[in-house]
């Protein structure tokens, strides 16, 4: 009985009685995270694979469209999700060192990035309503692809049209197709833009539930340098969320940027 | 196992994570800059290869990696050469299918 009384005392709160000591348990816990983290690589990697492909296949108008988005607003967002990254993993510093009142304050600076990149978002996800680039009818005015649906609206098929030339650009993935099919698979790299940026978004606003929930327990005082595996856990995903636009900038944004203008 | 006892205890310092927030901002200008130099087939290979280097940084020194077990080590290590197969098998056969006549 009192063997047992001093074994419960000697025990940190958090430790669980299946583990032997507390790095034990952050190890499992560690390996668990990559574990899931591995299965979303795959998931968004399969989506990666697919945009390459089609990119290959309908290149003028993966150009088109992809030169149809704004890639200032790309650039800065990249910025503030970099710099989320690094609050999120100053947060697992301050954690390490019972820094509790820094602690709480680079998480809630954290959660401010998140917000702003989803804002961003939000505001190109406007400017292509607006252009009438939603694949589809049902979102919107319906997809157009020629122009004069507003003041903005660029028309992809002409921009299409322009690098159309398959001999030009040595491409022999490009096969000769009318315009007006050039210029509905525009379409098709949209239907990928919003796919793959709408499920990073998506993982960005379960990230900053996840940051919430961090708050509460980091303001209660219950992360030191004994105990911060939430931290630690919860920081894995952010920067895996952060990985996923790395790949996702230059891929969207930037690769075809060269062919045609800003 | 006292190797491992100590490299789970190292932990990086606000300077380091700095100087990991300093290259992907330089690497991030870097990537922005040369997408509007025409190097013909080469854009993208640039662009993917400092995306490359940016997250192996981020994993290496963000997610502690480098400072973590073997195991956790092999177990990424094996993910990504997955999802490297699934990449260059898929590309593989797309990029030669013109190679046979139509």
């Amino acid at each position: 009985m009192s063997t047992s009384q001093t074994t419960t005392t000697e025990h940190h709160p958090a430790l669980a009685h299946q583990f032997d000591s507390m790095e034990q348990q952050q190890e499992a816990s560690t390996f668990g995270m990559w574990v899931f983290l591995l299965t979303e690589i795959m998931m968004f990697g399969g989506l990666f694979t697919a945009y390459l492909i089609y990119r290959l296949k309908y290149y003028p108008a993966f150009v088109a469209g992809s030169t149809s988005i704004s890639v200032s607003w790309g650039f800065a967002n990249t910025l503030v999700l970099i710099a989320s990254s690094f609050t999120m993993a100053m947060t697992v510093w301050a954690a390490q060192n019972g820094r509790r009142k820094t602690q709480v304050w680079l998480l809630l600076a954290t959660m401010v990035l998140g917000a702003a990149f989803l804002g961003v978002k939000a505001k190109e996800y406007y400017d292509k309503w607006d252009e009438c680039h939603i694949p589809g009818h049902v979102i919107g005015k319906g997809f157009n692809a020629w122009g004069g649906c507003s003041a903005t609206n660029k028309s992809l098929g002409n921009i299409a049209e322009e690098i159309r030339d398959p001999k030009e650009h040595g491409n022999p993935n490009v096969t000769e197709v009318s315009a007006e099919q050039t210029a509905k698979q525009t379409e098709i790299f949209f239907s990928f833009y919003f796919a793959m940026t709408g499920l990073h978004a998506f993982h960005m606003v379960i990230g900053l539930g996840l940051l919430a929930w961090l708050l509460i327990r980091a303001k209660s005082g219950e992360f030191g340098p004994a105990y911060y595996t939430p931290i630690e856990l919860g920081g894995l995903y952010w920067h895996f969320v952060d990985i996923v636009w790395i790949f996702l900038f230059p891929l969207l944004y930037l690769i075809s940027r060269h062919q045609h203008g800003v | 196992m006292a190797q491992h006892s100590e490299q789970e205890h190292k932990h990086p310092t606000p300077g380091l994570y700095l100087l990991i927030l300093a290259a992907l901002v330089v690497g991030t200008c870097l990537t922005w800059g040369i997408a509007f130099v025409d190097l013909g087939i080469f854009n993208p290979v640039v662009a993917l290869t400092i995306a490359v280097i940016k997250a192996v940084l981020v994993i290496l020194f963000f997610m502690h990696v480098y400072y973590s077990s073997k195991l956790t080590k092999l177990t990424i290590a094996a993910g990504f050469f997955w999802l490297l197969i699934m990449i260059t098998m898929s590309l593989s056969d797309y990029l030669t299918r013109h190679f046979l006549p139509q």
